[in-house]
């Protein structure tokens, strides 16, 4: 008698699930208690590691011959500039079919990058134009005549005040021309249960709200519901393609990073978000593989084939942006974040051989900047893992460390990193990404009553100006708070516009589809220039300093007289003062409503963008000339920690995290001889390091391990140097990516242990 | 007690095992031309502080300290011209925290001044700068007799050393100098390592901000080969003086 089909499925499932320890995760969906369930930590070395296989090594040379045409080529190998990027746009694409563990591009040939404009459509044309290409103008007209962009509904709604201060770069990087970015759909979901059972469950949530009062609020849930399902379906369509079933669950390693790998790809064709972070992967595909090899299926070699192929693929995730863009977000990023390690609430660690297996891509490989490869360090990580961890940091400066004992309370044992430094709980919770605004440019204008510096037009408030020769600390204070609670409001008003909008007309469809029905939304400010207002403030405080005025009043300049404390140097005095503005900013943004009732919360980080900040930017009081640029993220100014690498940490690290759960970013530069004279002794010491840290509550550190004069040489010789990988504010760049100022940039920031 | 300090290094990885705090401390009575730190020669010049600041100084970065490995190390300038405030600063450290400490000298400098000092001391990083005296007065501006009586006073109290020796081209690495060298720290007790400093020119901007004539102009830094070959002459030395020396020593184990 033949089965019928829900008998038919059942079988799948238990099939596909066989050998895993049961629990709730089979009833509903929980990946969380699928890990707690299955997981098998691991303590031991790297030892059991394997090399790259041929065919591992035949692609990657493949994909390393395309990265230097696309070089060559000005940035840009191939656009397809005829087809819309949708889930199923594209036909399949294959490096070398044969070859290939894990298939799927974004488009139907690597690096061929694909049109996405519901973002907005003046990116796409001016960035093909950029790179040489051109937008046939069809669609353009369709994306400027027929269907409307987030970008035209947010600059239907920006206000006069939002506009001037956008342009003049007091709140800056906006996401209101482009994907906003910065969501992390659960892609373990598509694995672990397939995608029936997902739109199975979507549909119970469409049926849940049918309710009595269709408010706003319900007919907008049941609208994305809709769509989410109509993702959903449309992965399965992509996948049939390349001749997979996503229907029901994985049922082997192979098949559980295809499915992952695939739910990812949809979402990176769907959406051009500023960061598309894959999430917290490698351990979830560590259970697969631990069963496969225990039945006799896997080898070493063989799961390490999957973990490189899968990491290649990652590593080609390619989105047009104009070179603008990356003059602000340096070196063509795209921030597939995965976050490695951590511990269990159960006090377990969740270190797999997996967490091993992701970082040995590193040497399989070589170093390269994507995946963003996160490691939530934990002092009770176990200690062969921190010690690898080291080794590949002083190896391939690829990786970046967050604090897991300081997130842990926050977010639980199953969040993830977005972008650089943003923590969300997996599939529970989303954050609408709200780049940054820039304290020191503030800071002047409470000086020149709201006046910019470099544009002379009123810009902020027309509050009396500072009028008096000699900056008085309280008197400025006063009108510093005055002009942050104005900018505090003005940026998320801004942010409201942005986020209405791009739900409205760039809806994540497929990454939401990956969410649960309710979730978290977090409105995520950040802050440019925290240390240059500390110091700032400290040198109006601790010394003398007397304004420049031009002819019409403006405070173009300042002398300074006598020393004054600086931040860096784990000095309370001044490091008081930066606390304090963070605290100050925080709570200024806590009085404003946001969209979606998102809960406010802020980051200090800048990516590379403290560059651009500076140059936007006029002479500050604590003796920054105009146009020089801001220390990255929260570090101390280039130049001005002067007791050493431990001392600028400590200033760092008081930086409230509670203030700050958007992440506070600290790039940490240092020579190689100045880690210790022998390979252990620097293991040892960046061991060391990165526990204390951890034990000071510093949040994020991204590690450097070079010469300076590679870097130099590296400017000069860029071919010699393909794979060259820095670390820059909770990113990792191919250093020759850079622009020639954001290299710069990097050479004279503060490099500890120069002797 | 007050000392004359120039500045403070929190992270200092390469004066001794782990990471270690760094207090450099101001005046020096050599004038080594090699030397990048001139800056701390001078006696009056720097800062006065206290013990107690110092012990403030430290104690934010004890974890890291700890975990390593690692601990205190003082240098300079020439921390045995502060003796006194330096060996309080270590007895404190010790009493406090159990610190490791460890003095990084010229060894110039009267045994019966470093004994105090000597007694909470763990390590000592000894720079011997040159075998031959009248090589060593051109370098340094002193002969070096006081050094190597210092370095014997050390052997005898038999407290660990880690002897440095700066190669310069042309300076400091005349084969016989180096096999002298090698001889010399082969009959001492307590070393636990002899290490190869290259010269380095990152000190000279330094020269060039106090006005001074660099001495040293045109002295290329040694390359890898150069190095090997010192070490080959130092080995050689000490084999040497461990053959000339077994009789000796045979006679004491009968």
């Amino acid at each position: 008698m033949a089965l019928r089909q829900s008998e038919l499925r059942q079988t799948n499932k238990d099939d596909a699930w066989r050998g895993f320890a049961s629990g709730a995760w089979r009833e509903r969906i929980d990946v969380k208690n699928f890990l707690d369930r299955n997981l098998t930590p691991y303590a031991g070395d790297e030892g059991f590691l394997a090399g790259p296989t041929a065919a591992t090594t035949a692609l990657w040379q493949q994909i390393q011959r395309l990265t230097k045409l696309e070089r060559d080529n000005g940035g840009v190998l191939d656009i397809d500039l005829n087809t819309i990027s949708t889930i199923t746009s594209h036909a399949p694409g294959y490096i070398d079919k044969d070859k290939e563990q894990i298939v799927g591009l974004q488009t139907d040939a690597p690096l061929k990058r694909s049109v996405q404009p519901f973002g907005g459509i003046k990116m796409v044309v001016d960035a093909c134009e950029a790179y040489g290409f051109q937008l046939p103008q069809e669609i353009v007209k369709l994306f400027t005549e027929v269907r409307k962009t987030h970008n035209q509904g947010v600059f239907d709604a920006y206000t006069t005040e939002m506009r001037a201060a956008r342009k003049a770069g007091i709140i800056t990087g906006l996401p209101d021309a482009y994907g906003r970015g910065r969501i992390i759909g659960d892609y373990r979901r598509v694995a672990l249960y397939g995608i029936d059972r997902l739109i199975a469950g979507k549909k119970e949530d469409l049926l849940q709200l049918e309710v009595d009062s269709m408010t706003e609020e319900v007919i907008r849930l049941r609208e994305e519901l809709s769509e989410q399902i109509r993702a959903l379906q449309e992965l399965k369509q992509m996948a049939a393609t390349y001749g997979n079933d996503l229907s029901g669950p994985a049922t082997n390693a192979k098949e559980a990073f295809q499915w992952l790998y695939f739910a990812y790809l949809g979402a990176i064709k769907e959406q051009n978000g500023a960061a598309m972070s894959i999430g917290r992967v490698s351990s979830f595909l560590d259970v697969y593989i631990d069963r496969d090899m225990r039945e006799g299926k896997l080898t070493e070699e063989q799961a390490q084939e999957l973990m490189d192929h899968f990491v290649m693929k990652l590593r080609i995730v390619k989105f047009l942006r104009t070179p603008d863009y990356n003059e602000l977000f340096s070196g063509d990023p795209t921030w597939v974040t995965e976050s490695i390690g951590g511990m269990a609430l159960t006090g377990e660690t969740r270190v797999t051989k997996n967490s091993f297996r992701i970082l040995h891509t590193l040497y399989n490989l070589g170093p390269a900047p994507e995946p963003n490869l996160t490691v939530l360090w934990s002092v009770n990580l176990p200690e062969s893992f921190k010690k690898y961890c080291a080794k590949v940091s002083i190896e391939t400066s690829s990786i970046q460390y967050e604090n897991d004992d300081l997130m842990r309370p926050q977010f639980g044992d199953d969040y993830g990193i977005a972008c650089c430094v943003s923590a969300m709980r997996i599939g529970k919770q989303m954050q609408f990404f709200g780049a940054r605004a820039n304290l020191g440019k503030a800071l002047l204008y409470a000086i020149n009553g709201g006046v910019d510096e470099k544009l002379g037009i009123q810009v902020g408030p027309a509050y009396a100006p500072i009028t008096g020769d000699r900056l008085v600390f309280d008197e400025v204070m006063n009108k510093y708070d005055t002009m942050l609670e104005w900018l505090a409001q003005l940026y998320m008003n801004t942010l409201n516009v942005i986020h209405f909008m791009h739900d409205k007309y760039s809806y994540e469809r497929l990454e939401m589809a990956l969410h649960d029905r309710e979730i978290l939304r977090t409105m995520a400010c950040g802050i440019a220039g925290l240390s240059v207002v500390a110091d700032s403030l400290s040198a109006i405080k601790y010394a003398v300093v007397k304004p420049i005025r031009n002819e019409t009043g403006i405070a173009v300049d300042f002398e300074i007289e006598g020393e004054y404390p600086q931040y860096g140097n784990n000095d309370e005095r001044v490091d008081r003062i930066a606390v304090q503005i963070t605290e100050s900013f925080m709570n200024k943004l806590r009085k404003h409503n946001t969209y979606r009732n998102a809960l406010p919360t802020m980051s200090v980080l800048t990516i590379t963008s403290n560059v651009v900040y500076g140059k936007k930017t006029g002479s500050t009081p604590d003796g920054r000339k105009a146009g020089e640029p801001f220390a990255p993220g929260a570090n101390p100014m280039h130049g001005r920690d002067r007791m050493g690498a431990l001392a600028s940490l400590a200033s760092v690290a008081k930086i409230p995290y509670e203030s700050c759960l958007d992440g506070i970013s600290n790039t940490f530069s240092i020579i190689p001889k100045a880690l210790g004279k022998e390979q252990a002794a620097r293991i040892n010491n960046m061991v060391s390091l990165l526990d204390g840290y951890a034990e000071s509550l510093g949040h994020h550190l991204n590690v450097n391990v070079f010469d300076r004069e590679q870097l130099m040489d590296a400017m000069e010789h860029p071919e010699n140097y393909p794979q060259l990988t820095i670390r820059v504010s909770g990113y990792a760049v191919n250093f020759i990516k850079l622009t020639r100022e954001q290299q710069l940039d990097v050479i004279n920031r503060t490099f500890h242990g120069a002797v | 007690m007050k000392g004359r300090i120039h500045s403070i290094d929190s992270f200092g990885t390469v004066d001794g095992p782990g990471i270690r705090f760094v207090l450099f401390m101001q005046g020096c009575a050599l004038q080594c031309q090699f030397c990048h730190n001139p800056d701390t020669w001078d006696t009056v010049a720097g800062r006065v502080v206290t013990v107690e600041e110092i012990l403030r100084e430290i104690e934010p970065y004890l974890p890291y300290y700890r975990r390593s490995g690692g601990g205190i190390t003082v240098t300079g300038g020439e921390p045995t011209l502060q003796a006194g405030f330096v060996a309080e600063l270590f007895s404190e450290c010790k009493r406090r925290w159990g610190l490791h400490t460890t003095l990084d000298s010229s060894g110039f400098c009267e045994a019966s001044h470093a004994k105090a000092l000597l007694d909470v001391t763990d390590l000592v990083l000894l720079d011997l700068k040159q075998m031959n005296p009248e090589k060593h007065e051109r370098l340094t501006s002193r002969d070096n007799d006081r050094i190597l009586k210092f370095a014997a006073y050390l052997s005898e109290r038999n407290t660990p050393m880690w002897i440095r020796h700066v190669l310069i081209p042309g300076i400091t690495d005349d084969s016989s100098d180096l096999r002298a060298l090698g001889a010399f720290v082969g009959g001492l007790r307590g070393v636990e390592k002899l290490e190869l400093l290259s010269y380095h020119r990152m000190g000279v901007y330094k020269w060039q901000q106090l006005g001074k004539e660099y001495p040293l102009e045109g002295v290329p830094t040694p390359t890898e080969r150069e190095i090997e070959r010192a070490y080959r002459f130092i080995e050689e030395g000490k084999a040497q003086n461990q053959t000339e020396r077994a009789p000796h020593r045979s006679s004491i184990t009968c």
